[in-house]
């Protein structure tokens, strides 16, 4: 049994006769902050999906504390609740104001009462300086505001680990930084993170290991000052070039 | 005012006075060829009788009063059932396999046989068991077919809403630990009764039509009371007089249903 935070042990994935993940190996120890990078397809995303259990994997098996989480037949939404997860489209309900949307999930999962998981919530949006924009709705509010709630909501579940699905992405130029400061700031605190992004700068200064993919398999994975400076892998090579001088 | 600004007023005025011009051309030939046909006299003296008009319109609005009561009591067992077919037909759990199959069959029947049949069948069938008073009122089993046909209306334009809801809002959902019934309770119904409420506005304004078609049963409507107001009289205009109401009630509707359609297309593009 796997002693890491997060193991995943050979895992696959297919869609169709397509397969996106060829067997995945990686560990993640407590409060590590992995980024994973690689070329659009090169199957970062599946990744994560089949983390939290969002995908049902084909081989292999996922482990969250010594607990073997892909195994079929238990209560996935048991699984998921610890698990947070950010996507890069928002994905925030339209019909329900920043508040609401955060609350949804505690309220009706969490068994705690309501004034505390409220009280909660409100400390989350102060702490992401979002404390004004709690009654608004979701179309009111800028891309990287939107995607801020859409972190606190996560957070709001208390989840043991954070996957974020290149969350920045989706956003104009002069909006990701203030979405960036929010995962400077969980990494302070200590949260365990998988990052999916295209930010190097960002993976450079933050993260404890990077990943490259490609093909659906994690070709080469070492701390930031190493494999921007001197991969051992041509395909890492020829990828960070491609992406450092743009 | 520039060259530019002068040069469309000009336009509009132009296009205002040939727009005037041809209503008024249509209108008058309307006036003067409608009364030169042979029978006329005759039609003017048995549908448009201002005498009759004025004489029954009081208590063919009274009639219309138990149409009104019909539709209004039908409306929410029409959404309830609606909703609950809709569900059904979505539900994924084999366990549930049957009621799937029991809601597409549902939809196909009641969407495939016209509604006066539905309420002929129902109206005088189900009575026709022998059920004691008042289990064998028409207006039971006239509601009771027009709620079956139009719950499968109904069940489709919410099914379409809930299919319109993209995939991303029910995985951001269950990514929070949210239970597939409250997924599909808290976030994907509510943005998806929304978004069909201008195609419901629709049925509403097509039941509130076919309420009169119960008069085929029984209830004294408006539509049987001008048929009673007919033969008494020997005279159409009461018929003339229940369009005018219908239309009272269902322009301002379908200009309202319009009116919404036009607002979400354009909110939406």
């Amino acid at each position: 049994m796997p002693e890491a935070k997060l193991s995943l042990c050979g895992v696959t994935k297919s869609f169709g006769d397509q397969q996106v993940l060829r067997g995945i190996d990686l560990e993640v120890a407590e409060g590590e902050m992995i980024c994973l990078i690689g070329a659009s397809g090169s199957g970062k995303s599946t990744l994560l999906r089949c983390i939290n259990q969002l995908e049902p994997i084909d081989d292999g098996s996922v482990w969250l504390d010594g607990q073997d989480i892909s195994e079929p037949g238990q209560d996935l939404a048991k699984v998921r609740r610890r698990i947070g997860i950010v996507f890069q489209s928002f994905n925030l309900f339209p019909h329900m104001t920043a508040l609401e949307n955060v609350l949804l999930a505690p309220r009706r999962v969490l068994a705690e009462p309501a004034g505390a998981l409220r009280s909660r919530a409100e400390v989350l949006f102060e702490r992401f300086a979002l404390g004004q924009h709690m009654a608004k709705y979701p179309d009111q509010l800028s891309g990287g505001q939107q995607q801020r709630v859409a972190v606190i909501r996560a957070l709001a579940m208390r989840p043991e680990m954070m996957l974020f699905d290149e969350i920045t992405s989706a956003l104009d130029p002069e909006l990701v930084g203030e979405v960036l400061d929010v995962l400077r700031q969980l990494r302070t605190e200590g949260m365990t993170m998988i990052l999916a992004t295209h930010e190097m700068g960002f993976a450079r200064e933050l993260a404890d290991r990077v990943c490259f993919m490609d093909g659906g398999l994690i070709v080469e994975a070492a701390p930031p000052a190493e494999i921007f400076t001197e991969p051992k892998v041509a395909r890492t090579r020829e990828f960070l070039r491609s992406v450092l001088r743009g | 005012m520039n060259r530019r600004q002068a040069y469309e007023v000009g336009q509009r005025r132009r296009a205002l006075a040939i727009a005037g011009l041809s209503t008024a051309a249509v209108l008058l030939a309307i006036i003067l060829l409608v009364p030169l046909a042979p029978g006329w006299t005759q039609v003017r003296a048995s549908f448009f009788d201002g005498g009759i008009f004025i004489e029954t319109f009081p208590t063919l609005l009274r009639a219309f009063l138990v149409d009104i009561a019909i539709f209004a009591w039908s409306v929410p067992l029409i959404f309830g059932l609606g909703l609950a077919i809709a569900l059904a037909r979505g539900a994924r759990a084999p366990a549930l396999f049957p009621l799937r199959i029991f809601g597409a069959l549902y939809v196909d029947v009641f969407r495939g046989v016209p509604v006066v049949l539905v309420i002929y069948l129902v109206g005088f069938g189900v009575p026709g068991l022998g059920l004691p008073r008042p289990w064998n009122s028409p207006y039971i089993w006239g509601t009771v077919a027009l709620v079956l046909t139009y719950s499968a209306y109904i069940a489709e334009v919410l099914r379409s809403g809930i299919e319109s809801i993209h995939a991303s809002q029910r995985a951001a959902a269950i990514c929070l630990g949210l239970s597939e019934r409250d997924t599909m309770r808290y976030v994907i119904l509510p943005q998806a009764i929304r978004r069909v409420v201008p195609a419901n506005m629709n049925m509403l304004v097509a039941l509130q039509k076919d309420v009169a078609l119960l008069s085929f049963i029984g209830p004294v409507e408006i539509l049987r009371q001008a048929g009673i107001y007919k033969s008494l009289l020997a005279n159409f205009t009461p018929y003339v007089v229940a369009a005018v109401i219908f239309l009272i009630v269902t322009v301002p509707a379908t200009r309202y249903a319009d009116y919404l359609m036009n607002r979400d297309r354009n909110a939406r593009s």
